[in-house]
């Protein structure tokens, strides 16, 4: 099972670093990571695993937002994004 | 890896376009709970439903976490009540009054069902069912009623079409202090489908299993956004082919919604409803789609032949995403649901008149149209009769969900709240049908009917 994690807002030093830290502490594993960003705009979208996480979808999403304050931050199971764009 | 772009625009159509799965919907047969003694039937009706749908908020709940889709009502349908009423006789109401507690036990947002199915004539138990449908209204909060007083095999009943019309002024009159709002929660259906999830016209028809999951979705933001982003001289085939492509991805989602629900519950999936279900947030419009394809305004000329686009390509693009499609399925066009709609009954460009004629293409009827407090009973009648002749003799569904706003006049307003929204009293014809409407009677099924 992997979730899709999505950061989006104004760029700062660190939030790739506290975003995987939070997804460390939650036992989630980091399988990708692309950021980019674009006149200040910081915008990344991370795939993790969640099979072994000791947090549900709803507990990271928090704690994310809690360690990355002022960022638009999603936390999606993957499936949505398969069955939406894929046939 | 999933692709960047459709991950951002998945996110866009859920944070800024208001895409959400409109209503989780339960489907439970009663036919088990139906008992000489009515006091009986009320405590299994009660027991069954209090057991069958336990878990469907918390599931639901669960699901809107997992993937971060909003899921907004979490819905129950039930067999027609006429027929418990019919197998206990007694008082229609303490059905109404244990389903209002059944919903609040499950907290659920409505349960539908509070029905009578009609077309051919009156079984036991649907004149009585029919006539407390005004107090059923005014004493629940949670129940919504519906009547099918036609359909395509059996032409219409307009015995029942002529009690509709006093039945939806009483249920105004009673509910007047509050907005009307007793006649949001009722509607009079020709050709209503056994599995439509939404409501007020939701219930379980008899031909379903015992428990289904049936699901609903939204989404004319996330249409009116595609729509917006093609060039304004691209052609019809190509904005149409941009509907199909949204719609599919939207369905697509319903469907993904629909399996995990069924799975975690352990009750059947049953369809996905195609149907784009507007709200009253600025931007979830279906009227929005209609002005962003090219019309000014809606309600003006060019507003059916881009309604009939829009609610074919909804369905090509859906019947794709889904495995089985069912209910509704096409655009709706409540008007007091739709910011787009209410703008437009407000500057006088949309009328009575132009909806009729956009329900011959759309999927339900007239809905959520407020008529002024003196429309006669014969008048109402008679508008029900016209579009169930549309759905009679086209083989479609169509409704009218019309509030008669009592104490009030064209230039007045009504405030529902909610997925209800508000608008404008609406000008409507005050010629009389009574002649017509006291005959009595059916109008026989069309030659449509014999296909066999």
């Amino acid at each position: 099972m992997r979730a899709v994690v999505t950061v989006i807002g104004k760029d700062m030093v660190g939030i790739l670093a506290k975003v995987s830290t939070t997804c460390a502490e939650a036992n989630a594993n980091v399988i990708e990571v692309t950021q980019s960003v674009l006149q200040d705009f910081f915008a990344m979208v991370m795939l993790i695993d969640i099979e072994k996480m000791n947090k549900d979808l709803t507990e990271l999403t928090k704690a994310l937002e809690e360690n990355a304050p002022g960022m638009t931050i999603h936390v999606m199971h993957e499936d949505i994004f398969n069955s939406m764009h894929r046939i | 890896m999933l692709n960047i772009t459709d991950i951002i625009e998945t996110i866009t159509m859920i944070q800024d376009e208001h895409l959400d799965i409109r209503t989780v919907t339960m489907g439970i047969s009663l036919i088990d709970c139906f008992d000489s003694d009515a006091k009986r039937s009320c405590e299994k009706i009660y027991e069954k439903i209090a057991r069958s749908a336990e878990n469907l908020v918390p599931v639901a709940e669960q699901i809107e976490k997992k993937y971060g889709i909003p899921i907004i009502n979490k819905r129950i349908a039930v067999t027609p009540i006429a027929m418990a009423v019919g197998a206990s006789g007694g008082d229609a109401v303490q059905f109404a009054k244990t389903l209002e507690r059944a919903a609040g036990a499950v907290g659920v947002n409505f349960i539908g069902g509070y029905s009578a199915l009609v077309q051919k004539g009156f079984a036991p138990g649907d004149l009585e069912l029919i006539k407390s449908i005004p107090e059923a209204l005014d004493i629940t909060d949670h129940i919504c009623a519906s009547v099918n007083v036609g359909s395509t095999k059996a032409g219409i009943n307009m015995d029942a079409v002529k009690i509709m019309g006093n039945v939806i002024r009483q249920t105004s009159e009673r509910t007047s202090e509050r907005d009307c709002i007793g006649s949001t929660k009722l509607v009079v259906f020709c050709n209503a489908p056994d599995d439509n999830p939404f409501m007020a016209g939701a219930f379980h028809g008899v031909g379903e299993p015992d428990c289904v999951i049936n699901v609903g979705v939204s989404g004319p933001g996330a249409v009116r956004s595609a729509v917006s982003k093609a060039p304004k001289d691209a052609s019809l085939q190509e904005v149409a082919e941009i509907i199909k492509k949204t719609a599919f991805k939207v369905t697509r989602m319903g469907q993904m919604v629909g399996t995990e629900a069924s799975e975690l519950l352990n009750i059947p999936f049953g369809i996905v409803d195609l149907s784009l279900a507007p709200t009253p947030a600025v931007g979830d419009s279906v009227a929005y789609i209609l002005e962003e394809i090219g019309l000014e305004g809606t309600g003006g000329c060019g507003t059916t032949a881009t309604l009939a686009m829009l609610n074919d390509a909804v369905k090509k693009g859906g019947v794709m995403a889904s495995s089985s499609v069912g209910g509704l399925s096409g655009a709706f066009i409540p008007v007091s649901e739709d910011a787009g709609m209410i703008a437009s009954a407000n500057s006088g460009t949309l009328s009575i008149e132009k909806l009729e004629a956009m329900t011959a293409v759309c999927s339900v009827g007239l809905d959520m149209v407020i008529v002024p407090g003196d429309t006669t009973a014969e008048v109402i009648s008679a508008l029900i009769a016209d579009e169930a002749a549309i759905g009679m003799v086209n083989s479609k569904t169509t409704a009218v969900r019309l509030i008669p706003a009592i104490g009030k006049d064209v230039g007045d307003s009504l405030e529902f709240g909610g997925l209800m929204g508000g608008g404008p009293v609406m000008k409507i014809s005050k010629v009389s049908p009574s002649v017509f409407i006291s005959r009595g009677g059916k109008i026989p099924a069309p030659i449509q009917s014999l296909k066999n």
